[in-house]
């Protein structure tokens, strides 16, 4: 039979549970919050720079494997900043050739860049074969800590926490604290008008767009912890991370983290009681339920248009 | 067996077509053979056989969400057609592919099945993967009249004239596993776990049946998450407290890799959990990685480490031709009997002619199956073996058990 203490190692481990897949949620929605949220484009293609940061740490993997056993214990720390280069890289060139065209006509990035997904995918695929792969992470990343017997807390899991914590507070701290913040958030508030005061909007665009893809891409790295690495991984995530932004309200970072917190404990109490289909349902019906209330979600900035 | 989340436009994709063109326009060495028989007696029903070539299909995704796993009995298909063509062919002519891609859209499989059996009038069909591919297809070939050889194991509840099903139906590949974990586990306590659809869910149902009519034990949880879902943390502590002797495990795609990956972070291994699944072959392995899961076991007909002379030259032929670091798993090896069977049934039926064919395909033996030997039965399953494969850090299964021919019975009574 369950003992009292059994059930409190339980109660415990699902604590970390919920915080965790918070973590997960919020993590791979930051880019998109930036991307969605304060540029207005409707990134389908968000999933894909997920995958570039898998990949990245796939690609590593190898290389450490092969050439360079000495970096087999910490590749991984190195593969979450590579990503993140990689992935803003590409975002650049992306937002050089095909989204600056499309500022005007915010509705069509959905299909442009719904495109742009495939492509990659297709992309991957002929890379690096449709089959998935598996990056080799390190013993370290993959076991316990164990504070009390029968109490399990992934350390991926607490590795993933501390990135989340970290790259939030950055983000933030760069939106809301920095100059740099400043001309974004009036870029997105009002183009024109941004211009008229110097700002360099294209250059503000183009700055943006690469950071969201950025930070999609060490999500994508993070992930290889969690999650599988193949030419479709990323799409695996993208319904929840838009889910995460517009519930959260467009524009509103502060939201972002409410929306994935309370999405996150719904789905994670709600599967623990329930059965993983239905906690989805639930969970989805929620937020339905919410967005009827509040069509602009749950924090909505007051912009004078 | 597994869905797509965004195939649907794929094919629209122009590096998926130009894949495909080129597999297209591949065209097979003319045979300067004279054939064994006159065209006019061995296709009476104007199919596309010459005196020297014989037309078939290759229907897969070759593009999309499956490509990942079709792409195993593509390769396994064309080389077994390589090998048959080097032997001289059938009925003295060789045989020519023209491959199509489903590109992981239903209606796409059934838009060029059509294509393949009324404007190419292929002799016969090997392709589809999922069983929603199948089910889209088979109205067409039940209509054409055509000959499809599909190689996924699946969920049963299913026989067509016009099929030819070459992977286990759900008990030959569920019961067997079970009172293995019975007998050599002493398990009496299950908690069954799949993906949300049809085939985990059916093969489930079979497996709670048999657990709790035949073997006496109990089911003590039984849950399914969306296909695509990433986070399995709440199950895994429901698994703790319930503490099952065993988990029998059917989750597919890339959620695969999350739940096994997470299973490992949260402290559950092989030497404190027994797991047995039906949904991991070597081509999952790649991408879980045998480090993450070694010491589970799996339930399937086939292992690339399987030790008889037929697979090893099965596995040699398939690194020769596809590179050493290629891995075979169940399907993909059941892609491979598909033209070989077909190849034994038209020559005992000495015609191409489908109705002919399938007349003459119940009894069909092959002896050099890598899985060792295999015979078609009058209901168009085949009479397999199960093995028990426990998984390797390498990536492979060391085979543990293996049970006598099993009978397939894709409409089991008792168990519906």
């Amino acid at each position: 039979m369950t003992s009292m203490s059994d059930l409190f190692s339980i109660f415990v481990m699902q604590g970390f549970n919920g915080l965790s897949a918070f973590c997960v949620l919020l993590l791979m929605a930051l880019g998109l919050a930036i991307i969605f949220g304060q540029m207005g484009v409707i990134n389908m293609a968000h999933g894909e720079f997920l995958t570039i940061g898998a990949y990245t740490t796939y690609l590593l993997s190898e290389v450490s494997q092969r050439w360079a056993p000495w970096m087999n214990k910490s590749y991984f720390l190195l593969s979450i900043v590579l990503s993140f280069f990689v992935a803003g890289a590409v975002g650049f060139a992306i937002e050089y050739l095909m989204i600056r065209r499309l500022y005007k006509r915010p509705l069509d990035t959905l299909l442009a860049t719904w495109g742009l997904s495939l492509c990659m995918q297709q992309m991957f695929r002929s890379v690096f074969g449709p089959k998935e792969v598996s990056a080799t992470l390190p013993d370290w990343l993959m076991g316990s800590v164990q504070p009390k017997a029968g109490i399990d807390i992934p350390i991926n899991g607490l590795v993933v926490m501390a990135l989340t914590v970290v790259l939030t507070s950055v983000v933030f701290l760069g939106l809301y604290r920095s100059r740099v913040g400043v001309w974004v958030r009036a870029t997105m508030q009002n183009r024109v008008m941004a211009n008229a005061c110097g700002i360099d909007t294209r250059k503000v665009d183009r700055l943006t767009f690469s950071l969201g893809c950025g930070l999609a891409g060490v999500a994508g790295a993070a992930f290889t912890t969690i999650g599988s690495t193949g030419p479709t991984s990323g799409s695996m995530y993208i319904v929840d991370t838009f889910l995460v932004v517009v519930f959260g309200g467009a524009q509103s970072l502060i939201g972002t983290i409410a929306a994935a917190f309370g999405i996150a404990q719904t789905q994670a109490t709600a599967e623990f009681f329930l059965t993983g289909s239905t906690a989805k349902v639930i969970t989805l019906c929620s937020v339905i339920l919410i967005l009827m209330i509040r069509p602009q979600g749950l924090f909505a900035t007051r912009v004078r248009r | 067996m597994r869905n797509i989340r965004r195939g649907a436009f794929a094919s629209a994709v122009a590096w998926g077509l130009a894949v495909t063109t080129l597999t297209m326009s591949m065209v097979f060495v003319q045979s300067t053979a004279v054939a064994a028989e006159p065209t006019s007696a061995v296709n009476t029903t104007g199919l596309a056989v010459t005196d020297t070539e014989v037309t078939v299909g290759q229907l897969h995704s070759a593009t999309g969400t499956m490509a990942i796993s079709e792409t195993g009995s593509i390769q396994a298909e064309r080389l077994a057609i390589d090998q048959i063509n080097a032997a001289g062919g059938v009925l003295g002519r060789k045989i020519k592919i023209i491959q199509e891609d489903g590109a992981s859209d239903w209606p796409t499989f059934a838009e060029k099945a059509k294509k393949l059996l009324v404007s190419d009038k292929v002799a016969t069909v090997f392709g589809c993967w999922t069983s929603a591919s199948r089910k889209a297809v088979l109205p067409v070939f039940e209509k054409e009249n055509g000959l499809l050889y599909y190689p996924t194991f699946y969920e049963g509840l299913e026989q067509s004239k016009n099929v030819i099903y070459t992977g286990q139906e759900a008990t030959q590949q569920i019961l067997a596993g079970l009172d293995w974990l019975v007998k050599e586990k002493k398990a009496k306590t299950f908690f069954l776990i799949g993906s949300d659809y049809i085939w985990p869910r059916t093969s489930n149902k079979i497996a709670r049946k048999h657990i709790e009519n035949v073997l006496k034990g109990t089911v003590v949880g039984e849950e399914y998450y969306p296909l695509g879902h990433t986070q399995f943390g709440s199950l895994i502590n429901k698994i703790k407290l319930k503490k099952p002797d065993a988990i029998y495990a059917i989750v597919v795609g890339g959620s695969n890799v999350s739940f096994y990956k997470q299973l490992k972070a949260a402290g559950v291994t092989s030497d404190k959990q027994t797991l047995l699944t039906i949904s991991v072959t070597e081509d999952e392995l790649l991408g879980i990685g045998g480090e993450n899961v070694a010491g589970f076991y799996a339930a399937m007909k086939y292992f690339q480490s399987l030790d008889n002379e037929n697979n090893k030259k099965f596995v040699k032929a398939f690194k020769a031709k596809y590179g050493e670091k290629a891995v075979i798993g169940d399907v993909t090896q059941a892609g491979y009997l598909g033209p070989w069977l077909w190849k034994a049934a038209v020559e005992k039926a000495k015609s191409f002619d489908v109705d002919k064919v399938v007349a003459a395909s119940p009894g069909i033996e092959l002896k050099t199956a890598p899985e060792g030997y295999v015979k078609v039965h009058a209901n168009h399953h085949l009479w397999s073996k199960l093995r028990i494969g426990q998984v390797q850090t390498s990536g492979q299964f060391k085979v543990l058990y293996q049970s006598e021919l099993i009978e397939p019975n894709p409409f089991p009574k008792g168990y519906q």
